[in-house]
C-alpha cells in the first residue's frame, strides 16, 4: 500500500503542478499580468497637489479639482510611444467622463506639439516636470490613468495604455456605477 | 635593456592608472549625495532594500532607470527633513504598497513564502528519514538470509546438485 503511494504521489504532483499553470495561464489571459504592481492607492483619497498649466488658455490641476464629478486623469507625455496609441482611445471616452491630463517628464513645448498634432482631448492640462506628483499617485511609467470619484478618492488604476477590452470591460460598468 | 624595462615601467604605470579609473560602477550619481556621511549612510542602506518598480528586480540603489533616481533624490530628501528611516520606507510604501520593499513583510498575504520554505525543507527531511529508516530494515533482512544453512536445507542443497550431475 506504501510502495503504491510512493509511485503515485509524483504523479499527483505533477498534476497539481500542471493545474496551476494553467490557472495562471487563464489569470494572464484575462489581464492578470504577474509583473502589474497591485496599487496602494486605490480608495484612498488623491495626493496633495497643484500643478501648472501646460496651455495658457486652459487651466492646470489641482487637488480640490478632483471633487464633485467622476474624473479620469492620464500621466502621459509626448516621449510615450503607448501614449500615442492610448490617443485616439482617450479622445473616444472624453465624452464620457471628465479627462483630465497630467503631462509627466516632458518639455512643454514637446507635450504642446505633440497635443496640436494628435488633438487635445483634455478638459484640463497640468505639467507634472520632475515627477513628483506622479511619484505621490504610484506612477511607475507613463501611460497610467486614475479613475476618481465624486469623492476625490482613486477607485481605479490603469497601468499601460488602455485597451479597448479594458474600457469596454472595467471602465464602463465602474463609470456606470460611480456616476450614479 | 634600458628601453625594455621602460617599457615595462611603462605597463605597470598604465595598469596602476586604468585599475585606479575603474571604480565600481555606481548608479547612484555625485549630485544626489548628500553632504552628511551618516545621513548618506542611512539613504544607501534603505535604498538597498527598496525595488526599482520600472526593472523590478533591482534595488533603487543598483537601477539607472529614472524612476529610480527619483526615488534615491526623494529618499534624502525625506531623510534631510528629519524622517526616520521607518517614517521614509513608509512614505513609499503608502505609495506603492508592499511591493516596493525588496523583503516582503511578514503577514497574511506572504506566509506562504516566508513559511513554504521551512514546511519543504521539513517534508523533504521526514521522506528522507522514512526512506532511511526503510532501507536500514531492509539490510537487516539481508543480513538475516545470510545467516549458515540448516542442516536440513544442506542436505537439500546437496541432494538437488547430485541430481543435476546426471547427464
Amino acid at each position: 500500500m506504501l510502495r503504491r503511494w510512493s509511485v503515485m504521489l509524483p504523479v499527483l504532483i505533477f498534476f497539481v503542478l500542471v493545474g496551476f499553470f494553467y490557472w495562471r495561464i487563464v489569470m494572464m489571459e484575462r489581464g492578470d499580468m504577474p509583473n502589474m504592481i497591485p496599487s496602494a492607492m486605490i480608495d484612498k483619497p488623491a495626493p496633495e497637489f497643484d500643478l501648472p498649466p501646460l496651455l495658457l488658455e486652459k487651466a492646470g490641476l489641482k487637488t480640490a479639482d478632483l471633487q464633485g464629478q467622476v474624473t479620469l486623469v492620464n500621466f502621459f507625455a509626448s516621449w510615450c510611444i503607448p501614449c500615442r496609441v492610448e490617443h485616439p482611445l482617450l479622445t473616444q471616452l472624453a465624452g464620457r467622463v471628465r479627462l483630465v491630463g497630467i503631462v509627466y517628464k516632458d518639455k512643454p513645448e514637446d507635450a504642446r506639439a505633440w497635443l496640436s498634432r494628435l488633438g487635445d482631448p483634455y478638459k484640463a492640462l497640468a505639467q507634472d516636470r520632475d515627477g513628483r506628483v506622479g511619484i505621490d499617485f504610484g506612477v511607475y511609467g507613463v501611460p497610467e490613468s486614475y479613475l476618481i470619484g465624486k469623492d476625490g478618492r482613486i477607485r481605479f488604476k490603469q497601468v499601460g495604455p488602455f485597451t479597448p477590452e479594458d474600457i469596454s470591460n472595467k471602465l464602463v460598468p465602474l463609470l456606470a456605477e460611480l456616476q450614479k | 635593456m634600458i628601453s625594455r624595462r621602460l617599457t615595462t615601467a611603462s605597463f605597470w604605470f598604465l595598469a596602476v592608472l586604468l585599475l585606479s579609473l575603474s571604480w565600481p560602477v555606481l548608479a547612484v550619481q555625485p549630485d544626489e549625495i548628500l553632504k552628511d556621511p551618516v545621513l548618506e549612510g542611512r539613504a544607501r542602506v534603505l535604498s538597498k532594500e527598496l525595488r526599482c518598480l520600472v526593472c523590478q528586480n533591482q534595488s533603487i540603489d543598483d537601477s539607472d532607470a529614472d524612476l529610480a533616481r527619483d526615488l534615491r533624490v526623494l529618499l534624502r530628501q525625506r531623510l534631510k527633513a528629519g524622517d526616520s528611516d521607518q517614517q521614509a520606507r513608509q512614505y513609499l510604501v503608502d505609495r506603492y504598497g508592499d511591493y516596493v520593499l525588496l523583503n516582503p513583510p511578514f503577514k497574511g498575504g506572504t506566509i506562504v513564502l516566508w513559511v513554504g520554505p521551512a514546511v519543504l525543507l521539513g517534508l523533504a527531511l521526514l521522506a528522507a528519514f522514512l526512506f532511511l529508516r526503510r532501507r536500514a530494515a531492509g539490510q537487516t533482512m539481508v543480513e538475516a538470509a545470510a545467516q549458515p544453512l540448516s542442516e536440513q536445507e544442506q542436505r537439500r542443497l546437496d541432494a538437488l546438485l547430485k541430481d543435476d550431475k546426471t547427464p
